[in-house]
């Protein structure tokens, strides 16, 4: 087969299993366990590191704007400029490239290994949808848990920056000050903005790395393979459908 | 002798359970054909199962013994050709309505994150099988100790040695109750000792349940200790089914070089 037809198969397979993810979740609540087990599994995974990058993003804005403002004596905008930076743009890619990394890659490298291990087939010969079983309530816990993890990144992020504003003596923005601002730009359509990619990255997320672990034939090297495919596949298609998403929202006036 | 008894005492029990009786399974596979890539594997194989036998598949490693059983229970499709279940095609959704198939895989297949009770009673939750948990339970403690696992329930399949983990997942098949089962090379990569022992596991299923059962393998001394019938099967084709006694006979050259093959192999002290 020629790269264009992979491509076009691939991206169907992709689709298509996104659909029956769709059609199963009509079984959530007979799965909210597993599904709440997943979640917890997301929370466990990124929480701290989030906390960590999200403050020290927020520091780093305010660092490199904060400075430029003060010469032109508007250092007291810092607050919005980063609050808004943080619920459009940084909070839901790096939360979205965090869960893909850590998250992602563990679930194309668990799936990858039932599937060289024939758990996944013998899943099927106890009449038991993989589909259901498996993707689902990954699918859904990354549907929940990412808009969640963005908002909890938003808040450490805002206060990194704040941080930054308050203590560095180039920009000495005092936190009420940075407060009022940030709340007086940011608004709830732009957090609901930060929310839709959010929930469009976490449906990326969970059905890449699903899939590519699905797909996973061969032996513990192709595990290493499929966890790093899925990794990167998930990266670019997060940038690309980032820029995407943002243009239609654009379009709709509601960016 | 019912076949559920020994599973589950239904009688004296509150545990309502949607579990039909079992009941073995006739198969006939005509003219299948199966290839990889170009390669063969199947080649206008014809093969009958009789309901409640133990048939035995043997054949060198790459004949095709465990495509054939992954064709039966439907995970392969066949190129051409027909597998029959009690008259029904494999493929027809009404024969898995109908029947329940179970396959022990020659990895086991054990899911490392549950524990073994978890493991054996999985099909029982996911197809709520039964509304209470002693019912789950009192499956889940008579599968194992039919196995010979009595006590390992709350054990990780991490924790278990090889021949432990195919006896596991062997439970875990007999716990669904099946019409018919699979298992693909029960002794591979065991010890003659262990390999005794899972040969007396799948011996002590027909005590307990009246099942069709196909055992694929190239362990001629398993095949002679566990078989009502032999098939062998070469170069994708059955090239002589008999019972052990007949294939013992058999003046087919292939099929007398396999066995004495196999004979020499274990005076050297390889096998059992």
């Amino acid at each position: 087969m020629n790269s264009v037809t992979v491509f076009f198969q691939t991206t169907g397979e992709i689709i298509k299993l996104l659909m029956e993810s769709i059609f199963w979740c009509k079984e959530a609540l007979g799965n909210r366990e597993k599904i709440f087990k997943q979640v917890v599994e997301i929370g466990n995974r990124t929480l701290p590191v989030a906390a960590l990058i999200s403050l020290f993003i927020g520091g780093v804005l305010a660092l490199q704007s904060g400075p430029t403002l003060a010469q032109f004596g508007i250092e007291e905008n810092i607050g919005g400029i980063v609050g808004l930076s943080f619920v459009k743009e940084l909070g839901p890619v790096m939360a979205s490239v965090l869960v893909a990394g850590r998250v992602g890659s563990a679930m194309a490298a668990e799936l990858g290994s039932m599937s060289v291990y024939q758990e996944i087939d013998a899943l099927k010969t106890m009449d038991i949808n993989p589909i259901r079983f498996l993707v689902m309530p990954r699918f859904i816990a990354c549907i929940i848990s990412l808009p969640l993890l963005v908002i909890y990144m938003d808040v450490i992020g805002w206060f990194g920056g704040a941080l930054v504003s308050s203590v560095n003596p180039d920009i000495h923005v005092p936190f009420s000050v940075y407060y009022r601002n940030l709340s007086e730009l940011v608004d709830f359509s732009d957090v609901l903005n930060g929310l839709v990619k959010a929930t469009i990255f976490g449906i990326i997320i969970s059905i890449v790395s699903c899939y590519v672990g699905l797909k996973t034939r061969g032996g513990p090297r192709e595990i290493g393979t499929s966890v790093t495919k899925a990794v990167v596949l998930s990266f670019i298609l997060i940038l690309v459908f980032d820029y995407f998403i943002t243009r239609l929202l654009i379009l709709l006036n509601l960016d | 002798m019912s076949a559920r008894t020994d599973i589950v005492d239904e009688e004296g029990s509150d545990t309502k359970s949607s579990f039909k009786r079992n009941t073995p399974v006739a198969i006939k596979i005509t003219k299948l054909d199966k290839s990889f890539r170009g390669n063969q594997v199947l080649r206008n194989l014809n093969m009958d199962v009789k309901p409640g036998e133990t048939l035995v598949v043997i054949g060198k490693t790459g004949s095709g013994k465990s495509v054939l059983l992954r064709h039966i229970i439907g995970l392969e499709k066949p190129d051409s050709g027909e597998i029959l279940i009690n008259g029904m095609d494999v493929e027809d959704p009404e024969v898995r309505k109908k029947h329940r198939f179970a396959m022990v895989f020659q990895s086991s297949a054990l899911f490392n994150s549950i524990t073994v009770a978890e493991n054996i009673s999985l099909y029982l939750r996911e197809h709520r099988v039964f509304q209470d948990e002693n019912g789950i339970r009192q499956i889940v403690s008579n599968t194992l100790s039919i196995v010979g696992l009595e006590g390992k329930e709350d054990i990780m399949p991490s924790e278990l040695s090889g021949g432990m983990k195919k006896r596991v997942a062997i439970a875990r098949a007999l716990a669904m109750n099946p019409d018919l089962i699979l298992i693909d090379e029960p002794t591979s990569e065991l010890d003659p000792m262990m390999a005794r022992t899972i040969g007396d596991a799948i011996l002590n299923l027909r005590k307990h349940v009246e099942v069709t059962q196909i055992v694929v393998t190239h362990d001629i001394d398993l095949a002679h200790y566990i078989a009502d019938r032999i098939a062998v099967l070469d170069e994708g084709r059955i090239i002589e089914v008999g019972t052990p006694k007949e294939i013992d006979r058999s003046t087919n050259p292939i099929v007398r070089n396999f066995i004495t093959t196999q004979f020499e192999r274990e005076e050297g002290g390889t096998r059992l």
